[in-house]
């Protein structure tokens, strides 16, 4: 029966699994945009920019978890599945919050 | 759809199957159980995304109910703590990084240096973690019958903080601060868990290290608990703006 | 060459001396046990246990309600025996019911692997399990629970005198071991599956678990956290849920519900993934449609995380809200729909024959079409606000939960039995008792629907006169259902040691579970299997005899 069994690729897959060492001066780089982003971070929320004061804040915090997630984590030199799984992650988190918050806005439509 | 490469594959002779002793039975290769292993502690991750997710979605409801209160609430904390602890946190995700290097890279000394500043950092955090809810349960704000929450600070202000240009707060208004706080405690209190947890894991690490393990390339151990601490580090970064950073002007 | 295909005579079968039973032997060697074979042996045994204990606490509530009067016990009595009953079942078994043991016991064969990805967290979900169990059952001995088993807040954190505080840590614990299940199966059937096997050549039970599997890991770590808030409210008095504080309870339910509801599909969506194995094994077809079964799994698990404010309809969440809420409720009706229009459809023209996991099955077909048809009348905002909190309510989630789920439970568990212990069940009397369960189950649910239409309210130990019949009816009905859940309890035991030797393939089925010997070996396969066939390939199977037979002749 072994001839049924030819058209099978035996070596399927593996191209993007050999462990791809990041070096420390990305690292190190990354550190540095992480203390950047901190710096900022506080800086700008002693600036009064009304609304977007908060905006602003937590743009800065998801481009910091971006970098630590994309390089500290590994994700951009990962496969396609890890970085699916991550997404997932984040869709399921912004359903629950966004969903929630949507029913409590609407409950005061204007008064947000 | 397709990840076809996961399929496991097979041995392509028999007789070459000299296995390390870290491989388990039920694995083929070791790239098979080295991506199983990280593939599973995301999936960890991703729980963990979601079990902070319940409480970052409680804080948005209620800091935009009771805004001023949480303005007023989120003042009290010491920015200058939180600023240093965001760098400390930080520079441990670094030194953490820097291990797994290490390991990859089988530089015993790095690694265990690596373990121990990392150690140390996150030390140094929940140190200063430490001073700040002391402070709390000085001022009375750490919600709850049993640590006399009182909120009278808020409605009568001290000249002081109403130079910095804090403004009293009416009484039902300052009474929504335990809100503020009970969530402020709830966050960073299992944020500080994880961090003990992993400070705990992170001693066994380095214990086994200092006896010159994670050498043989079999180091998915040091590997995920990077992962691992990094999403702590993660999670203080949200922490850090939502509750120390509101309203802060200058 | 390696042959995964050996189909000795059904007549001189013996049980293999070396098997996944007999490999080890002595406590420890079960207890210790990295083998998810056993482990799915270990869970089923402690389902069971908790099965007959939220089982009788059924019957103490049937018993009670068959007068108007609250007389068997009081109304606090009441309340805990029901708490208890939900807690048990819905966390204790319905969760982990088909998952941890047929899941457990099938996924790592049917993808052609030696053993889960993780099989020491496989047996700390199984620990876990029993801490919470445990502890479960600890806070019902010591004073029970009254809240209900949604906790309601304020209720659960400042009215309640009860062991809330226990039972929350006890499903807390319970959702880690659900959690490890659900993580276990997802790595590995994305990363050990055999070479050939390929996502569409999956058994449907497989993209089933997967989609289950998925809510699991993303949906009950927010029922952890809630928890946690609840148990903190209570201990120190922080004020996230109470309205005297500034909190808000309805936010408990959103956070609870996020959960609660996928969890709804945690339950069901392994049953239906039995359901597609057995109805394709009984009529000798491949699944009609298989592709939109798989993907209606996934498609269920997906609109899960959007729907679970239909059960805040009348809490006091906004009109909007409810709007959309409701109309993404219906959507879910779509991929349940595909479900059982496709199952019908493998029947057409399939030549169907009724052995017990299909009577099963179409006891399943037909009471889960009910429970669903019912859900999308809770669906629509407007019914919802005159049958919610009614008996309606409690039929329509029992005709989904027992009428679906556990008719799923026993159809798979006769389904499996031959693989898991080498030996038959006694086909006749297991016939009757599925007809049993089924009447039984009509009997006792059916007259809820009425009673909810009537007005009954749910969680109410006495009841006006005019309900009185129809609860009769309910509580005979009952009696009926426990005979029949008894029954496959005692010829199941007795067939380990004196039912008829099963063979490899006792139902001429596919899937790879069937290719090896019964009960397996501890390691599955003797070599690794490469899957060239289709999934639900009969013919296939059928040359495979042939070429068997001709081999021997």
């Amino acid at each position: 029966m072994s001839d049924k069994y030819q058209d099978h690729d035996i070596n399927a897959g593996h191209p993007e699994d050999e462990q791809h060492i990041v070096s420390p001066k990305v690292y190190f780089v990354i550190f540095l945009c992480l203390v950047v982003g901190t710096a900022l971070t506080v800086g700008a929320s002693l600036i009064e920019m009304g609304p977007w004061n908060p905006v602003v804040a937590l743009a800065i915090a998801c481009i910091k978890a971006t970098l630590v997630v994309l390089f500290f984590m590994h994700i951009k030199y990962s496969s396609r599945l890890m970085k699916l799984t991550v997404g997932a992650g984040v869709f399921t988190f912004l359903i629950l919050v966004g969903m929630s918050l949507a029913d409590y806005m609407s409950r005061a439509w204007g008064q947000w | 759809m397709s990840d076809s490469h996961a399929v496991a594959v097979v041995g392509h002779e028999e007789g070459h199957s000299e296995h390390p002793a870290y491989q388990r039975h039920h694995f083929v290769s070791m790239e098979q159980q080295n991506e199983t292993v990280s593939f599973g502690m995301w999936l960890f991750l991703l729980t963990e995304i979601m079990f902070f997710g319940g409480l970052f979605t409680a804080y948005l409801i209620y800091r935009n109910w009771y805004f001023p209160a949480f303005v007023a609430a989120s003042h009290t904390l010491n920015l200058w703590e939180g600023t240093i602890n965001t760098f400390v946190l930080i520079s441990s995700s670094f030194t953490m990084a820097m291990g797994v290097w290490c390991a990859e890279t089988k530089r015993s000394k790095g690694l265990i240096w690596s373990l121990i500043g990392t150690l140390i950092l996150g030390a140094v955090f929940l140190g200063i973690k430490y001073d700040e809810y002391h402070e709390k349960y000085e001022l009375h704000h750490i919600p709850g019958e049993i640590f006399h929450f009182n909120s009278q600070g808020f409605v009568h202000p001290s000249a002081e903080a109403l130079k910095t240009g804090e403004k009293p707060l009416a009484p039902d208004m300052a009474a929504k601060t335990e809100v503020y706080f009970s969530l402020y405690f709830a966050m960073t209190g299992m944020h500080a868990l994880h961090m003990v947890i992993g400070m705990v894991l992170l001693s066994g690490m380095l214990w086994k290290a200092s006896h010159g393990g994670y050498m043989n390339g079999h180091i998915a151990f040091v590997e995920n608990f990077g992962l691992y601490w990094h999403f702590v580090d993660i999670v203080w970064i949200f922490l850090f703006p939502l509750l120390y950073l509101i309203s802060r002007h200058a | 060459m390696s042959t995964i295909v050996s189909l000795p005579d059904q007549a001189t079968a013996r049980i293999p001396k070396r098997n996944y039973l007999t490999n080890e032997n002595g406590l420890l060697s079960w207890l210790l046990t990295g083998d998810h074979k056993r482990i799915a042996v270990l869970y089923l045994i402690s389902i069971t246990f908790f099965f007959f204990i939220g089982g009788a606490l059924a019957g103490m509530i049937r018993l009670e309600l068959l007068t108007p009067q609250s007389d068997l016990m009081a109304s606090d009595t009441y309340n805990k025996v029901f708490t208890m009953h939900g807690v048990i079942m819905v966390f204790l078994f319905l969760v982990p019911s088909v998952p941890a043991t047929l899941g457990n016991f099938l996924i790592p064969i049917m993808i052609g692997a030696k053993d889960l990805a993780f099989p020491k967290i496989n047996l700390l979900s199984w620990y876990l399990y029993l801490v919470g169990g445990g502890m479960t059952l600890t806070a019902m001995i010591t004073g029970g629970v009254d809240t209900g088993w949604t906790f309601t807040t304020p209720m659960s954190t400042h009215f309640s005198n009860t062991n809330v505080i226990t039972t929350g840590l006890a499903i807390f614990v319970a959702g880690f071991s659900s959690i490890f299940t659900g993580l276990n199966f997802i790595v590995t059937i994305h990363r050990m599956r055999a070479p050939g096997m390929t996502w569409f050549k999956l058994p449907l039970f497989c993209w089933a678990h997967y989609a289950a599997s998925i809510l699991m890991v993303l949906g009950t770590p927010v029922l952890a956290i809630t928890l946690v808030l609840v148990v903190l409210e209570r201990t120190i008095g922080i004020g996230v849920f109470d309205p005297t504080k500034g909190g808000d309870p309805i936010l408990f339910q959103h956070l609870f519900w996020f959960y609660s509801h996928p969890a709804v599909y945690i339950m069901i969506l392994p049953g239906m993934g039995v359901i597609s194995e057995v109805i394709s094994t009984f009529s000798r077809k491949r699944v009609f449609g298989y592709t939109a079964v798989a993907f209606s799994s996934v498609a269920i698990a997906v609109f899960g995380f959007f729907v679970w404010a239909h059960h805040m309809f009348i809490m006091g969440v906004s009109n909007y809200a409810v709007l959309v809420f409701s109309l993404l409720t219906m959507l879910v009706a779509v991929p349940s729909a595909i479900k059982i229009f496709n199952w019908a459809f493998t029947l057409y023209k399939g030549s169907i024959t009724f052995e017990t996991p299909m009577l099963y099955a179409f006891g399943f077909m037909g009471l889960f079409t009910i429970g669903g048809l019912t859900g999308v009348f809770l669906g629509s905002s407007g019914t919802d606000i005159h049958l919610t909190e009614t008996y309606f309510i409690v039929a329509h989630f029992h005709f989904v939960m027992v009428g679906g789920m556990l008719m799923a439970f026993l159809s798979g568990v006769h389904f499996w039995w031959p693989k898991m212990t080498g030996r038959m069940y006694p086909e006749k009397i297991s016939q009757l008792a599925a007809v049993v369960t089924f009447i039984g189950f009509n009997f006792t649910f059916f007259p809820q629907f009425l009673l909810g239409m009537l007005g009954m309210p749910r969680r109410y130990a006495a009841y006006p006169h005019e309900f009185q019949v129809l609860n009769v009816f309910s509580t005979a009905g009952a009696s009926i259902l426990g005979v029949g859940y008894l029954l496959p309890m005692i010829y199941l035991i007795w067939s380990l040691k004196y039912g008829e030797v099963a063979g490899n393939n006792p139902w001429q089925a596919t899937g790879l579970e069937w290719q090896i010997q019964s009960p397996p070996l501890t390691e599955n396969f003797t070599t690794i299997p490469i899957v060239t066939q289709d999934v639900y390939d009969y013919e296939w199977l059928e040359r495979q005899k042939e070429h068997e037979v001709t081999h021997v002749g």
